[in-house]
């Protein structure tokens, strides 16, 4: 039986250790706000965070995350920085299907909690793992900087 | 406004068998405004109109909207969401008339209906080739105006006074003379035993209060926090979860798995073996993935086998050498041909994978005597008949919930996902949930056809005098709506083509059927203008720099009768400073598109260093698409569909060897990501033409210019997609 703290939260199940974190979340947990992509790490879909960091959960084996603390974006929006972000998404309408939104958002926050201002090379650096095919890029860019800008104010 | 629980489900009853019982000859719009006629089988016109869930205490009095007591007002959804905004431009459209409370909508996906919520331009439910607004328009604005008619006309009754001397808004009717004033759910029992009137006044354009406005989207605030549930999210008690393998070779069959290891995984409960592909079901898909990886499968690769992208290009050009059928033809084109200083070219596409965000998936709980299936799809009817067919069940059997998209593209215009997740769930007990991976998903799409393109053009005295257009690529509409394949012209195929902006005094437009051997093809965003825009974009360039004419000026010049074009590339070239002087290797291109009732111009500015590699810098895209339902959905939607187009032009290139696809993941199907990003500077012109389509337009006209900004910048002209970097290096440069 694995033990997870997840969004503050025990949760206890039955995973063989090398499942990664996208599998149990979604198809254990039922929690299926944190999105398959790829598989592999290479489009950002799957990210949660761990201890605060961006991690891609697609690759992440469960036995090495006892113990931390894990975010998904069904919880983010209770840390200050993730409803900052959640409603810049909003303000600015990035989102277009949505499907990799989630990952852009956990990205952002993960971003937004480690660098407050961010600049171009910040955000380049920071996002450049999450694809989004519907191409929300240019908004994406923008509500990161108006989140990091309604701190300020 | 807000979503239905979950938007899982349509009313169960509403899931009634998609009756097409009549054939009819129809005229209709296609696309890019081409017309043509067709046999195609459509509803009687006495078949009933009325939603299927019409409910006791219940204002319904057309399929997309329907009224309770409290005035809760329900708005059908006849086409998907999968990121263009539809959602809220139907509503926004529906409400209007309508006269809603916009806080007391609620939106659902209609059920598998042809009769009730089939594409008029289509016949058939689908969403795509940009049509929703353009097809829904009317359709949309007279259910409202008739369910407002009905709601003032409850109200005049029982206060007895003039339908006219009530208004009607915010989901209130008022008598202004006497100050009185009922809600449309007070109002909903009387109207609902009203006749709906066969004629209604819609509103001028200019009383819109609604279309018009930048309002927030509906759909977004779920998407911020994890909660909506695309297909991949359905979650049904008891389920389980499987992942498929198909042959790599296209057509090729299943010989033999070996499962001795595969069965030794923990949490693999089965293995399903079908003749042409094998899946691993599990308690969840981390086991199924691992199931498959352990499987030892031995294929029948069959008759394609030896097939590689080589032989399907020599067959291409082969064939594009041959007559094509003449979809247009203005003036005389030998005389236009045999008049001035002749120029030909041909321009070549590549296939291309959707990639949606979303991988492919369906979940099927097969009963026996009964079906039920979900997933997001384009075409809820079809899938609906697919699904009964695979499942051998008469299709009122089959129930479909449709699902938010997480990205369609035209890879959820096709039900294959469906068919085959049926199959799986026929011998599995319980409901399974079929996810292909990435890989499955790129190697197994159903293709953006590779298209060749020959023209030939005169020039005398700067000017065209004939210009020549022919194009060879697969018919997808031939198999995917056979009725509107007609005389051997693919209507899609020729869209962008056959009707020019330009005025050439003697022009024609061929088109010549050619299937790619082993590769099957569909609908890529944009569709058939992706390949025309290009070519004739691409070659516009050519002629202009043979003339020795700035590319904006050559083509100002042939836009006399279209003055919304004009207008177009005006605005675009001013807004990206066209003419003013840029560094060495740095240059602008310019692309105008006539699409999908659409005019655009596209300015691309591009820098491409000595290696070939090409930094974009900055895009302007006018857009003219008549009245902008909801201006900022148009804007996200041309900036998405740029990057879209320039991550084609860039890195799109699927490639066939042995039989198989060469690409398999984001490392070699590669994407535009965030830093590589340009300005995207969109500037919409104020219009009151009717809505033209927006979804595709964005995708088309980046390529083109991009090329054009590369041509300006090194002289090379490129003429075949993605772009090749070796050609472009400085080192190629004499």
């Amino acid at each position: 039986m694995a033990n997870l703290n997840i969004n503050g939260e025990q949760k206890s199940f039955d995973a063989p250790e090398d499942m990664p974190l996208l599998w149990v979340l979604r198809d254990i947990l039922g929690m299926t706000g944190t999105k398959f992509g790829c598989g592999v790490a290479l489009c950002g879909a799957c990210t949660v965070h761990i201890d605060g960091k961006a991690v891609r959960s697609c690759l992440l084996p469960v036995s090495a995350v006892s113990g931390r603390a894990i975010t998904t974006i069904e919880g983010v929006g209770t840390t200050p920085v993730g409803a900052r972000v959640q409603k810049a998404w909003l303000d600015l309408e990035v989102i277009q299907c949505g499907y990799c939104q989630s990952g852009q958002i956990m990205s952002a926050a993960a971003l937004l909690a480690a660098t407050p201002t961010p600049d171009d090379s910040d955000i380049d650096a920071a996002m450049a793992g999450n694809i989004c095919r519907c191409g929300t890029y240019v908004r994406v860019r923008e509500a990161i900087k108006h989140a990091a800008s309604e701190r300020q104010t | 406004m807000k979503l239905a629980d979950n938007m899982l489900v349509a009313a169960s009853p509403a899931n009634k068998p998609s009756g097409l019982s009549r054939r009819n000859l129809l005229a209709g719009a296609f696309a890019g405004g081409f017309m043509f006629a067709f046999q195609l089988p459509v509803r009687a016109a006495n078949e009933p109109t009325q939603p299927p869930d019409t409910t006791e205490g219940k204002f319904a009095p057309n399929a997309f909207i329907r009224i309770d007591t409290t005035g809760k007002t329900t708005l059908v959804m006849p086409q998907v969401e999968m990121g263009q905004g539809i959602y809220t431009a139907i509503a926004m459209i529906l409400a209007e008339e309508l006269d809603a409370d916009y806080a007391q909508i609620t939106l659902e996906h209609a059920p598998p209906s042809d009769k009730l919520y089939g594409n008029p331009i289509f016949i058939i439910q689908a969403t795509g080739g940009s049509t929703s607004v353009r097809a829904f328009w009317k359709p949309l604005r007279n259910a409202g105006a008739t369910a407002r008619a009905m709601l003032v006309q409850a109200a005049a009754e029982q206060w007895q006074v003039e339908p006219a001397s009530c208004t009607a808004s915010n989901g209130q009717v008022m008598h202004a003379a006497s100050g009185r004033k009922l809600s449309y759910g007070e109002l909903c029992d009387a109207a609902g035993k009203l006749t709906p009137p066969k004629e209604v006044a819609l509103k001028d354009p200019k009383d819109f209060s609604v279309i018009g406005k930048p309002l927030k989207r509906f759909d977004t605030p779920d998407k911020v926090n994890g909660k909506t549930i695309y297909g991949i999210d359905a979650m049904v008690p008891g389920m389980s979860f499987a992942t498929l393998a198909q042959c790599p070779v296209f057509g090729g069959k299943l010989a033999k798995a070996d499962d001795r290891a595969a069965k030794k995984i923990p949490g693999v409960r089965q293995i399903v073996v079908l003749d042409d592909l094998v899946a691993v079901v599990g308690d969840h898909m981390w086991a199924a993935k691992s199931g498959l990886e352990a499987l030892d499968i031995t294929w029948d690769e069959g008759p394609n086998a030896k097939i590689s992208s080589k032989d399907i290009w020599a067959h291409l050009r082969t064939a594009s050498e041959t007559d094509g059928v003449i979809a247009k033809s203005v003036g005389d084109i030998a005389k236009g041909l045999a008049t001035g200083e002749r120029i030909d070219a041909s321009y070549e596409m590549p296939f291309l994978a959707h990639a949606t965000m979303e991988p492919l998936n369906c979940t099927v709980h097969f009963k026996g005597d009964s079906c039920e299936v979900w997933t997001g799809t384009q075409i809820m009817s079809r899938v609906q008949s697919e699904a009964a067919r695979a499942a051998g069940l008469p299709i009122d059997k089959v129930t479909v919930n449709q699902h938010m998209i997480g990205g369609g593209f035209g890879r959820r215009l096709e039900p294959d996902m469906v068919v085959a997740a049926v199959r799986i769930a026929k011998q599995v007990n319980g409901p399974v949930k079929v996810v292909w991976t990435r890989e499955e998903d790129i190697q197994h799409d159903i293709y953006r056809p590779v298209y060749r393109d020959n023209i030939s053009a005169t020039l005398s005295n700067g000017k065209v005098v004939g210009f020549k257009y022919k194009i060879a690529g697969s018919a997808v509409i031939a198999r995917w709506l056979p009725p509107a394949f007609q005389k051997g012209i693919d209507i899609d195929a020729i869209d962008s083509a056959a009707d020019q902006p330009y005025d050439f005094p003697h022009f024609q437009c061929e088109y010549v059927r050619v299937e790619p051997p082993a590769v099957p093809t569909g609908f890529w965003r944009g569709v058939g203008p992706n390949n025309n825009v290009f070519a004739i974009e691409s070659f516009m360039d050519e002629l202009a720099r043979k003339a020795g004419k700035d590319p904006v000026v050559f083509r100002r010049e042939l836009l006399g009768k279209a003055p919304r074009m004009l207008a177009a590339l005006n605005l675009a070239a001013e807004k990206a400073n066209w003419g003013q002087p840029l560094p060495a290797r740095v240059g602008r291109g310019v692309s105008i598109q006539p699409t999908f009732d659409t005019s655009i111009a596209t300015v691309v500015e591009a820098e491409i260093d000595s290696q070939g590699e090409i930094r974009l810098r900055q895009v302007n895209v006018a857009v003219d698409t008549g009245i902008a339902v909801n201006p900022d959905t148009i804007v996200a939607q041309i900036e998405g569909g740029i990057v879209f187009g320039l991550t084609a032009a860039l890195y799109g290139d699927i490639t066939i060897e042995k039989g198989r696809v060469q690409q398999s993941n984001f490392h070699d199907y590669r994407m535009l990501r965030i830093d590589q990003m340009p300005k995207i500077n969109v500037h919409l012109i104020k219009s009151g033409e009717a809505p033209g389509g927006i979804g595709e337009c964005g995708v088309i006209g980046g390529p083109p210019a991009l090329r054009n900004a590369i041509y300006a910048a090194t002289g090379v002209a490129l003429r075949r997609m993605p772009i090749d970097r070796d050609a472009i290096a400085e080192r190629k440069k004499s």
